[in-house]
């Protein structure tokens, strides 16, 4: 008797898709356009086309060149996509109407970039990869200090009033920081002309975003490290204390400002340098280790190491080439002007109210007077480098 | 700064909003929907200490990625008919990521609730990096694949050409308008919680079939943000219920939102899925039945069905309706010819359909080849110049279609054609629910209410207008669709990169006048448009001619 052959089973072949050698690669045939390899819509501002460039401009369209069909969806109003003027200042070409459309138009429309708004670079380059680098730098950074400031018990070295000093004070500036990163900074990244400034512009308001948090969450850590430390008193201070109603009334009207490049102006050019930088640079800073502190300007630094190096940067370049502008110089100049009119006797006001801070550490920062001049100087710098004036309200 | 819970970091960062005191924020957007000030918590609970290491990780994976597949020569593999069509897909996607980041700052006064405001102004930076991120993907694609034409020249074809135009209502439509309308409902409660199923989950899937994995490399990353934004949109969803007033207005933008993202999504998705792969094998899943999976299952009866326990109506109709237009109308198929048909109008390559091509598509959808096969045979006959013309000007038993006024692609259905006066200009509608979106819902008043904030249609919507009566090879030239010897084109009906069978514009200037059918249909007395919707109507299906009467 022969026993049945059990049939071996044959192994099914799995479904999967199979490569092909397609030679598909550059460089494996000549063809016209075959060694084309750069986007070829765009002039690039150095002699070759930088990264940055390649991946941000022209993503957002604009009909005076390319956009042949023009924007397809409007506001009640009819207005769609970035209207240039949402704000008053002007590029040269801003002035030229939108190309029109009619049977047998064709589709073409100015030369790019058909007008200035589209020269506009950022210094930082700023785009995804530089963005989320540069901020885990930061935030990896800010953790490691605090961790070995706990861990080497650094807290026991402050004195009674520096604690106080930096739960309300250094506190309240986070509703600074959160305020304007979210409704100035974000808000205007949807109103820029071009897709570069709204990029710089949303980057901006991630650092103040963050920098806000970074100071919340240091809060909550003091909190748990130091027993006096009062969590909650930054509230207080922020909503009630007379010496920052100054500065948040302040950060309320920069956020209520329609025009968004005045906005802007307002904030970096003006705001920051009278009151963020003398707040952080000429108080904070210049009080802490005296008062046995050394983590608080970690903090404060990387804050004003965003703003100065990389925020005013790109601001700068976003208003040189206004107030030197080929055919709008003199309407712009004039704007800012009556801008910086506006503005600065505003932030001194808001910064004078914040003298009390100085006197309540113990070990005493540089007197308020000096930090002001150091201030005001620095801002005439910044002045100087757009080719504006000095207003006669900075004497004041 | 240490290691608290993300429970406490979360609350605590709660703290940082204030009640201005001095002076409001700006408000520079409008909606008709109204919101108390409700209490309602922020979905995503991310704070930024932890949100940029992570971000910054994903990064590292997607870059090391792209180096991995240059060094490995990952071109050598990938099937051309896939990476022409995305050409079109890359040209399109980077405009709405941002658009998305522009949307946000719509819902800051108009949804009056601060700790949502944390998750928007994240899930802005998320699409800066989405849109950025893309871009760069392109330009690997460009510098790296055998052919750099419409590559190179992307962001200006796009910005010109009717099929960017059909894609650029996806980011239009997140930007403008009732600011709820546009960022919450088409933007988040539909567009991302829907349509990117198909777009970043089922397409980089197909990518992989045809030896590109970077595409899904860098969508899925950008997918691992969408479920974030997702709940963004879902929190507002819940306030904006709350109250009774708002459903009639959810109602209104649950169907334009919906239909007008399948006309989109469907139509360009679909055919890049189905047209643009040479995965053949018989158990990968079609368009139609990822669609069942990701959109109709996972979307509308997991997501949108149980809405209605909050008393919110769904357009069950029109998902139904999108289904049977997929399913038995056949929506992709037919939008995919009409591309095939225009490719003197394109940035990118179109291969022909092979004979394991269409028995593909005869097996997942019986009854393919009696449709759209002999078009294809002819599509596949005519893509060599040969002293004939461009197949939109041959012969083939094809009618060139009209253009839908509101989603802009064409009336591929031709039975459900809708052609109406509005505005004092005669349009036509590929649908009722797009005849409905121009004709009803952008309009300052609804059902009788008043509806002041509500945006507006705009443009030249009809490429074809601008071109009326103009010879294809100055339409090209126009557009910039010329290769650097100035005279072959950048589209072809085919691979083949041999220089002698590339279409120039010599062969273009033997066509007769491109005339456009919006300004034809203006022209027409009333009988004459009578008669034209008549046959229009019982034309198809793959645009063949009206049977004689």
């Amino acid at each position: 008797m022969t026993a049945t052959q059990e049939p071996v089973p044959t192994q099914t072949e799995r479904s999967v898709p199979k490569p092909v050698f397609t030679d598909a690669e550059a460089g494996a045939r000549e063809f016209p356009d075959s060694n084309l390899r750069r986007f070829n819509y765009f002039i690039p501002r150095k002699r070759k086309q930088s990264h940055y460039e390649d991946v941000t401009v022209e993503v957002q369209p604009d009909p005076r060149h390319y956009l042949s069909q023009g924007w397809l969806y409007g506001f009640a109003d009819g207005k769609g996509g970035y209207p240039l003027e949402w704000t008053v200042l002007k590029a040269w070409g801003s002035d030229r109407p939108e190309p029109k459309r009619y049977p047998g138009s064709g589709g073409q429309g100015y030369e790019w970039p058909a007008h200035g708004w589209h020269e506009f670079r950022d210094p930082n380059e700023e785009w995804e990869q530089s963005i989320y680098r540069n901020n885990s730098n930061v935030v990896r950074q800010l953790n490691q200090n605090v961790d070995a400031a706990r861990q080497s018990k650094a807290f026991d070295q402050w004195n009674p009033n520096w604690v106080q000093f930096v739960a309300q004070h250094v506190g309240a500036w986070m509703h600074v920081d959160h305020g304007l990163g979210l409704y100035l900074f974000a808000n205007a990244n949807r109103r820029g002309p071009t897709n570069m400034h709204n990029t710089a512009i949303s980057v901006n308001s991630m650092h103040r975003i963050r920098s806000a948090q970074d100071l919340a969450l240091y809060n909550l850590t003091l909190s748990e490290e130091i027993a006096e430390f009062d969590g909650e008193a930054h509230l207080r201070t922020w909503q009630e204390d007379p010496a920052w109603q100054g500065v948040r009334g302040v950060a309320e009207q920069l956020t209520s400002t329609w025009d968004w490049a005045e906005a802007l102006f307002a904030a970096n050019v003006v705001f920051e340098p009278l009151v963020g930088e003398l707040f952080r640079s000429n108080l904070v800073q210049q009080a802490a280790p005296g008062n046995g502190d050394f983590v608080t300007p970690t903090l404060i630094g990387a804050a004003e190491y965003d703003y100065a190096e990389r925020d005013l940067r790109y601001t700068k370049a976003l208003f040189q080439p206004l107030v030197a502008d080929k055919e709008f110089a003199e309407h712009n100049t004039r704007t800012m002007q009556s801008w910086l009119e506006a503005w600065v006797p505003r932030c001194l006001a808001a910064a004078r109210t914040l003298q009390p801070l100085w006197s309540q550490p113990d070990a005493k920062p540089p007197r308020f007077e000096d930090a002001l001049d150091r201030a005001k100087s620095r801002f005439g710098g910044i002045l100087a480098e757009l080719g504006l004036r000095n207003p006669k309200e900075l004497n004041q | 700064m240490t290691r608290q819970s993300v429970a406490k970091a979360h609350e605590k960062i709660q703290e940082l909003s204030w009640e201005p005191a001095y002076h409001e924020p700006v408000s520079q957007y409008g909606t008709d929907y109204t919101f108390s000030k409700a209490k309602k918590k922020d979905p995503l609970k991310q704070v930024l200490r932890s949100y940029f290491p992570m971000e910054e990780e994903k990064d590292h994976r997607v870059y090391g990625a792209q180096d991995g597949a240059i060094r490995g020569n990952m071109f050598r593999q990938v099937q051309p008919r896939w990476m022409e069509w995305q050409k079109l897909f890359l040209s399109i996607i980077p405009l709405p990521e941002i658009s998305a980041a522009r949307a946000m700052p719509l819902l800051f006064r108009t949804v009056p609730n601060p700790e949502l405001h944390n998750g928007q102004a994240i899930q802005m930076i998320d699409e800066v990096r989405h849109s950025t991120i893309q871009q760069n993907l392109k330009r690997l694609y460009m510098n790296n694949y055998i052919d750099p034409a419409g590559f190179n020249s992307s962001l200006r074809n796009f910005q010109n050409d009717y099929a960017g135009t059909i894609g650029r209502q996806f980011a239009e439509g997140f930007i403008t308008g009732d600011a709820i309308t546009a960022a919450s409902v088409y933007l988040t409660i539909v567009a991302e919680t829907a349509f990117t199923n198909t777009l970043f989950v089922a397409m980089p899937g197909e990518a992989a079939a045809n030896g590109d994995y970077l595409l899904p490399t860098v969508f899925h990353s950008v997918q691992s943000d969408e479920s974030r934004h997702i709940s963004n949109g879902y929190a507002t969803l819940l306030m904006a219920l709350s109250d009774e007033s708002n459903h009639q207005l959810l109602e209104r933008d649950l169907r334009y939102a919906w239909w007008n993202n399948h006309c989109v999504v469907d139509a360009a998705i679909g055919t890049f899925i189905e047209y643009g792969t040479k995965d053949r094998r018989k158990d990968r899943e079609s368009y139609a039945e990822m669609w069942r999976r990701w959109i109709y299952d996972d979307y509308y009866r997991s997501y949108l069905v149980p809405l209605e326990k909050y008393g919110l109506t769904i357009p069950h109709d029109l998902v139904e309706e999108s289904w049977n237009r997929i399913w038995n109308k056949g929506y992709v198929h037919e939008v995919a010819q009409f591309f095939a048909t225009g490719w003197i109008a394109n940035y990118w390559r179109i291969d022909p359909m092979t004979d394991e091509d269409f028995e593909w598509f005869e097996h997942k959808y019986p009854g393919w080849y009696d449709k759209y096969g002999a078009w294809w045979e002819n599509y596949n006959r005519l893509s060599v110049p040969n002293g004939h013309k461009p197949i939109a000007f041959e012969d083939v038993d094809y009618v060139y279609p009209h253009r839908c006024w509101t989603c802009m692609v064409p009336c591929l259905i031709r039975q459900d054609m809708v052609m109406d006066e509005v505005d004092g200009q005669w349009r036509t509608y590929c649908s009722e629910g797009c005849h409905w979106t121009d004709a009803v819902a952008f309009r300052d008043t609804y059902e009788g209410r008043q509806t002041p904030n509500m945006g507006k249609l705009t443009g030249a919507r009809e490429w074809e207008t601008l071109y009326h009566n103009w010879n294809f090879a100055d339409i090209v030239k126009d557009m910039g669709y010329v290769r650097d010897d100035g005279e072959t084109l950048v589209a072809q009906p085919h691979l083949d990169l041999d220089p002698k069978k590339m279409w120039t514009l010599d062969h273009l200037r033997r066509c007769p006048p491109f005339p456009s059918p919006n300004v034809s249909l203006n022209e027409m007395t009333d009988s004459e448009r009578q008669a034209f919707h008549s046959d229009y109507v019982r034309q198809g299906p793959a645009g063949r001619p009206a049977p004689a009467e």
